[in-house]
């Protein structure tokens, strides 16, 4: 087998492990709370009967590890359970079933919010990467100038910032004192392509100062790493222009190190969406588990954190994996 | 659309501006070598930084020049310029201080210090003694409601504002500019305490699996890797959830210290794991070993003392991030919790105050005063930690 191919592998199946483990950690953090879900739904006043029968019809009365295994079965399916907030006794008893469609599940009210959670990062994505390199490789050709110093200290004070003080500034000067772009962006099903773009535009504006900096520091940094090289040096003395240098030779060496940094910002984008969503009342899925960790809404909170653990973890792999491909060593054993 | 149009005007004439002052230089100076051989997008740059000047320029001019009363889309760019440039002054004369104060060493230090370095140290200088002394910098108390709720900022009467209350009231009277000073106290001490408890329990966990290796090692480590492949703020959350089914209030933000200091104590234990198996191959940790010493003497006598530096850079950044996150769960409102004040509360609870900075710009200035003074030390602490790094590796270009 193709060495390469071995190594994939091997970080695949690394991955695979480490999600079973998040999800391990998951279902003991949220099975160690006092009282379980027939408590929950039945309130303070309910007679032991009544909650040894839901008990038994959701299975709570099993071991743990039974448990475990069904509810692993159930979110590799699909089945996100039931929300406190939309389950009650009557749903579970059954006593509602004429009025027609039962309780909105986890996995129905998680699936347009994840959508346009992934829109937002898409988005994102789509400003932040071109000019993150394209600012990083500006910087790298004229190092130490003013302008790399303004871009060093501007992007350092970006990323150290909350990601909210970012989002009321920009708030502040694109929304509020030249009202350019919305300030909410309440989004909705079937709406126009431009319509949401143009609502998506400032918190996406604001993920990508938080990502771009970091993105731009490391591509300039790992540049710079090569340029006291022999074969950078041979370049320059063949006459080639300082900014052919850099994009014919030094990049196509550095991209392993920017790639890999690249998608473990996208990563980070991630935890950046929870409170930049909540800011601007984007309805995606980071507003959803802040405001399910409020409710204590059980369900959907271990279904959200699983969901952000699991897309963490393929982007770290992603990272992994990439950066083992676009090395050129690995690539081409001897 | 106007201003797209405007936009591109705008940049039009600047790569004009780029091209003309190229092409004069080269004619003035008699093709000197620096016009000669620049290319254009340096002069581009000239002539974009130009611009952006002499933007800032106007719009402070036009800050001024619109009458009090009027909306003033220009009010809080001038409070930016101002606190830029009383920054820039107060880190000049604090490091011109150093250089002429203190002992060989210090001011060895501060001679070779740039300028976002100084203005670090003074920062987190001026938030250290704020924190320690905010009892008595405070007029009043962080949980003192009075009668005048909602002043404006500012002291102003004719704006809305009161003498009494410099930075005004919020929403149920209470002084604005006390609970700031209080939250230096609050914020940035429970961010401290939960530094320092997440670098006694990683860095423990760390050293003894570096010493102990095998079994230890395995476990924990392992362990630790899949804590880690959690995002922090997520697992907080999930953590915190948890936690509120047994604690409410106060017990809710000693919980929330304890649930970040264990998930930061996984990226300690990470570095003092790193660092210490590097240690523990050394020949005197060797003889140490050899004369008998307990695991106890081997970890703090010997490992510790080498381990500092490494440690203490990351001291500052683990502290940032602590800070940070426990103010974005302040802000989402369930991390520290009333009635302490802090910064992340204060900006959740004022931030629609933001919405009337058209019309009142005292008013939209409470929430980004307490924003601003979070952004402001995490900013410092990460110049300071820049300029040890890069002091550190020893870079030069």
């Amino acid at each position: 087998m193709h060495p390469v191919l071995k190594i994939v592998i091997q970080r695949l199946l690394l991955g695979l492990l480490t999600l079973l483990a998040v999800s391990i950690i998951i279902f003991v953090a949220v099975n160690s709370l006092p009282g379980d879900f027939a408590q929950a739904i039945l309130g303070q006043s309910a007679t032991p009967e009544a909650v040894a029968a839901i008990r038994r019809d959701l299975g709570l009365d099993q071991p743990a590890v039974t448990r475990y295994f069904q509810w692993l079965g159930d979110m590799l399916t699909g089945n996100l359970g039931i929300s406190f907030a939309q389950a009650n006794f009557a749903s579970f008893v059954g006593t509602s079933a004429e009025s027609g469609s039962g309780p909105v599940t986890v996995a129905q009210q998680i699936a347009p919010r994840f959508e346009n959670t992934m829109f937002l990062a898409g988005v994102t994505a789509v400003i932040a990467v071109p000019m993150s390199l394209t600012l990083g490789i500006l910087a790298a050709l004229f190092r130490n100038s003013v302008f790399d110093r303004t871009a060093n200290i501007a992007s350092l004070s970006a990323v150290s910032s909350p990601e909210f003080f970012l989002a009321y500034i920009l708030i502040l000067f694109l929304a509020v004192l030249h009202p350019i772009l919305p300030s909410l962006s309440n989004i909705y099903e079937g709406m126009p392509f431009g319509e949401r773009l143009y609502r998506t535009l400032l918190p996406a504006l604001t993920l990508t100062l938080v990502v771009t900096a970091q993105m731009m520091r490391m591509t300039r940094a790992a540049i710079i790493n090569l340029l006291a090289s022999p074969y950078i040096e041979m370049a320059r003395l063949k006459g080639i222009s300082p900014m052919r240098v850099i994009v014919k030779h030094a990049l196509p060496n550095a991209l392993a190190p920017i790639i890999n940094v690249i998608a473990l910002n996208l990563a980070y984008l991630i935890t950046g969406v929870v409170v930049v969503e909540v800011v601007f009342v984007y309805p995606g899925i980071g507003q959803l588990f802040v405001d399910s960790v409020k409710n204590r809404d059980i369900p959907v909170v271990q279904a959200c954190c699983l969901i952000f653990a699991g897309a963490y973890i393929l982007l770290n792999l992603m990272a992994d994996v990439l950066s083992i491909l676009s090395n050129p060593r690995l690539r081409h054993p001897k | 659309m106007s201003a797209w149009i405007g936009l591109l005007i705008a940049l039009v004439v600047i790569a004009t501006a780029g091209w003309v002052f190229r092409f004069a230089g080269q004619t003035v100076t008699g093709n000197k070598p620096y016009f000669r051989d620049m290319s254009y997008g340096v002069a581009f740059g000239f002539a974009l930084g130009v611009a952006l000047l002499a933007w800032l320029v106007w719009s402070y001019y036009r800050s001024w020049a619109i009458p009090a009363g009027q909306p003033n889309p220009y009010f809080f760019l001038r409070i930016a310029i101002h606190g830029f440039i009383l920054f820039a002054i107060a880190a000049f004369l604090f490091r011109l201080i150093g250089r002429y104060v203190g002992t060989g060493t210090s001011r060895k230090l501060f001679r070779s210090m740039p300028l976002t370095a100084s203005f670090g140290i003074l920062i987190v200088l001026v938030y250290a003694l704020l924190a320690i002394f905010a009892p008595m910098l405070a007029p009043y108390g962080q949980e003192q409601v009075f009668a005048q709720a909602n002043v404006v900022p500012g002291g102003d009467p004719t704006l809305g504002g009161n003498p009494d209350f410099p930075l005004g009231t919020d929403q149920i009277g209470r002084d604005i500019l006390s609970r700031l000073i209080y939250g230096a106290r609050n914020t940035v001490g429970i961010a401290f305490v939960t530094t320092i408890i997440a670098f006694l329990l990683g860095g423990t966990l760390g050293f003894l699996a570096a010493t102990l290796g095998g079994w230890v090692d395995q476990v924990v480590g392992r362990t630790v890797d899949a804590l880690m492949a959690i995002p922090a703020l997520i697992f907080a959350l999930l953590l915190i959830t948890v936690a509120s089914a047994w604690v409410q209030g106060s017990g809710l933000t000693v919980a929330m210290i304890f649930i970040m200091a264990v998930i930061d104590s996984t990226r300690v234990f990470r570095l003092a794991r790193a660092v210490g198996v590097n240690i523990v191959v050394m020949d005197y940790i060797e003889a140490a070993k050899l004369r008998g010493e307990g695991l106890g003497y081997l970890i703090f006598r010997e490992i510790l003392p080498n381990a500092t530096a490494p440690l203490l850079a990351e001291f500052g950044l683990r502290f940032c991030f602590v800070f940070l996150t426990i103010s974005s769960l302040s802000f989402l409102g369930v991390g520290i919790q009333p009635p302490l004040a802090d910064w992340g509360t204060m900006v959740r609870d004022m931030a629609p105050f933001i919405n009337y900075a058209q019309f009142a710009p005292q008013i939209a200035a409470a929430p980004l005063l307490a924003a601003g003074a979070i952004a402001l030390l995490t900013v410092a602490v990460n110049f300071v930690v820049d300029w040890m790094l890069h002091k550190s590796s020893g870079l030069k270009e």
